[in-house]
């Protein structure tokens, strides 16, 4: 072969390279050293060593099995209610949004000009046993209803329960939900809603046969996009949690600053980081399409 | 306006947030410590383990070749220092610079003892890198032991602690976390008790068993830590925590478990402000704390159980490496002297390391200086602790490494799980 189609041949891999390397250097690299740190053993004070201690993770797994399942079930609560506060928002952005589009989307992530601990922070104050919230709610004699559904407990108080770091997670990820969905809403072809129309289909028809499939591949990038910080998040259930609502990211933080237990941190990620892979992956199966890959990655 | 009593002043014109309070935001720094694929070496010292007259030989040289530079990198904690008409102005940093010719660039960028090592701290060390700082205040306790046993600190120039040696409490003198002030000189102190709120309790608080008051189920707070929570907890169950064995931790873990249905949540720092307004009726607190925020609401009350409470002390030391060592060493001893002391305890309210201030506050009373405040500040015993309270007070247990690990597999999942 010629230099020249060498060259041509090379080109194309020649450009992903800085992708390639990206990836390397700041995910395979770490990623790698981690798992390795994982099977460690020792202590801060005299080094760590290479020991192919696996029992590390079934350790992890027996102490804080707890912290890891409220962490998915947190996740799972979060994301579902996310998703349903997200679609009619996305629609309604994408749809009737107009020429304000951007603006909407502008205030939608506005929240982000300011730090997520600030902004959660000041949940804290709102929620707490005298704030403006359960003022409001005490003043309508809503807490009783809200006790009766579960919500809130008897003696009405919102912090340090799970409702409350469920909120603040809702809270800070919501617009990782809104923007796929969004994306993928406005990505459809009016053309394609006046054909339904002019095939007899009324709007509620036409929103479960065109939209909705068509949004399918938002959604799933959203619930990709929300599920997998929720669950490893940490600082919701540090500001707005108590005794009861610690979660794995908690327990890694604490592994890793205070213990000074590598290993046991790192095992934990991966134990959680697995967990996560393991549950997208099913996920894929039963509803992805490539479509909706290919929207993930987007 | 000179005739409001300066507390109140204070309260009018500046936040009351205390320094604790503030740690809450920290604790969120990326996870960041470099660790090495294969393995990761230890950072335990060589040790100083050459005969006693060597190393201060050594030591002698290493200060011999120091000169003053005039300039001082020091990291303290959030209000822990006096301040002047902004919260950036600090007379007593100024007076120093003035005296002294070195310009001291301060930060109270220290949040929580463990984030701070963990990651400001050990991982330069570690790497034989500067810190970037030339005095930095620890807590005794774990993360001071882990600084000796590493041999990260310098260990201080004798001759040039005049003040210190003249004027310095019993309490911070040859402490037993660093006997023979080798390392270390206090900067504060503090007492580990309860605070709590005696119009909303309905009666004063003695011991550490009124926490297990079912009436109280909800309204009461911990803290999150494996220092002030067991020590206490060591207190409570009648044991001295210095001297406590493994069996009495696993009494003081009961004791928590017993407990932990009437916490209400396992704190970090935001304890006082839920004091304050009512979302606690009594908590674990830290004396400055409640002193500090007794204007906000009167009905606080600050009391060291029977049974006796932790007492800490945070420390002012020189990290290895640091730029300016002879710099921040005259600052050390600087702060020795009754009237600086006397300028920042005005400010801090915590347990200040120099007795004398008392004498000094007293005289601002018969001077007439702001009497009622200055009164109230040399008959806190949150400030100037009577010698029967000291009966009561005990250091932290001093952790091996191992029991360290029991320790805190023990207490840990008291507040984690």
């Amino acid at each position: 072969m010629s230099a020249r189609a060498w060259r041509v041949r090379l080109t194309p891999y020649a450009m992903i390279l800085p992708g390639w390397l990206w990836l390397a250097i700041f995910f395979v690299v770490p990623t790698v050293s981690m798992l390795s740190v994982s099977t460690m053993t020792g202590d801060d004070l005299n080094g760590f060593k290479q020991t192919w201690h696996f029992s590390t993770y079934s350790d992890a797994w027996s102490q804080y099995h707890t912290p890891i399942v409220r962490s998915l079930e947190y996740g799972l609560i979060a994301t579902a209610i996310c998703l349903v506060i997200g679609y009619p928002v996305a629609y309604w952005i994408a749809v009737r949004g107009g020429r304000y589009k951007s603006t909407l989307l502008f205030l939608l992530l506005l929240p982000f000009f300011v730090s997520f601990v600030i902004r959660t922070q000041s949940w804290e104050f709102m929620l707490d046993d005298h704030g403006m919230v359960l003022g409001v709610l005490r003043t309508f004699h809503l807490i009783g209803p809200l006790h009766f559904l579960h919500i809130l407990p008897s003696d009405g108080q919102i912090l340090q329960t799970s409702t409350a770091v469920i909120g603040g997670l809702v809270y800070n990820f919501l617009p990782f939900t809104v923007l796929p969905i969004y994306v993928a809403l406005e990505r459809i072809e009016p053309a394609l809603l006046e054909a339904a129309g002019d095939l007899y289909a009324n709007k509620v028809a036409a929103f479960r046969k065109v939209t909705l499939p068509l949004s399918l591949p938002g959604v799933f990038a959203a619930v990709l996009l929300t599920f997998v910080p929720v669950s490893s998040d940490f600082v919701n259930a540090t500001i707005l949690g108590g005794k009861g609502q610690t979660m794995v990211g908690n327990i890694i933080q604490t592994q890793y600053f205070t213990n000074l237990n590598f290993p046991m941190a790192a095992s934990l990620s991966f134990i959680l980081m697995g967990i996560l892979l393991v549950g997208i992956f099913l996920y894929a199966r039963v509803l992805g399409t490539e479509d909706a890959l290919e929207m993930a990655a987007a | 306006m000179t005739d409001l009593p300066p507390d109140l002043l204070r309260g009018l014109t500046m936040s009351r947030v205390s320094r604790r309070r503030m740690r809450q935001l920290g604790g969120l720094t990326a996870l960041g410590a470099g660790l090495s694929a294969c393995s990761i070496p230890g950072s335990k010292g060589s040790g100083s383990n050459l005969g006693g007259q060597e190393w201060r030989d050594q030591i002698g040289k290493f200060w011999a070749r120091q000169t003053k530079q005039g300039k001082l990198n020091f990291e303290n904690w959030p209000l822990y220092m006096d301040v002047g008409k902004t919260n950036t102005d600090h007379p007593s940093l100024d007076l120093f610079t003035k005296q002294t010719g070195i310009d001291v660039s301060y930060k109270e960028d220290i949040k929580e003892n463990d984030t701070f090592y963990g990651t400001n701290v050990a991982p330069l060390l570690r790497n034989g890198q500067s810190t970037g700082f030339d005095l930095m205040v620890i807590t005794n306790g774990t993360y001071l032991t882990d600084l000796l046993i590493r041999d990260w600190l310098i260990p201080l120039d004798q001759s040039r602690m005049s003040n210190f040696y003249a004027n310095a409490s019993d309490l911070v003198k040859d402490p037993s976390y660093d006997r023979g002030n080798v390392y270390t000189m206090a900067w504060q102190s503090g007492i580990t008790g309860i605070g709590y709120d005696v119009s909303r309790v309905g009666h004063e608080i003695t011991s550490w068993n009124d926490l297990l008051d079912e009436k109280l189920s909800g309204k009461i707070g911990m803290f999150a830590d494996t220092q002030d929570l067991p020590n206490s907890a060591l207190c409570a169950i009648g044991a001295n925590p210095e001297s406590s064995t493994p069996a009495d931790w696993k009494k003081a873990k009961d004791w928590l478990e017993k407990q932990r249905p009437l916490v209400r949540k396992y704190y970090d720092q935001g304890y006082i402000d839920k004091l304050v307004k009512g979302d606690l009726y009594a908590s674990m607190a830290w004396s400055g704390d409640v002193f500090s925020r007794q204007s906000d609401n009167p009905n606080l009350r600050f009391v060291v159980p029977e049974e006796g409470a932790p007492i800490w002390t945070d420390n002012m030391c020189i990290p290895v490496h640091a730029q300016h060592p002879l710099d921040a060493m005259i600052y050390m001893d600087y702060v020795y002297q009754p009237k600086i002391a006397a300028m920042l305890c005005d400010y801090i309210w915590y347990i200040t390391p120099v007795t004398a201030v008392k004498q000094i506050f007293e005289k601002y009373v018969q001077e007439g200086t702001s009497p009622k405040y200055y009164t109230s500040l040399a008959t806190s015993p949150l400030i100037f602790p009577k010698s029967s309270d000291f009966a009561r007070l005990h250091r932290y247990r001093v952790l091996s490494a191992d029991e360290q690990d029991t320790w805190n597999a023990m207490f840990e999942p008291v507040y984690q799980s």
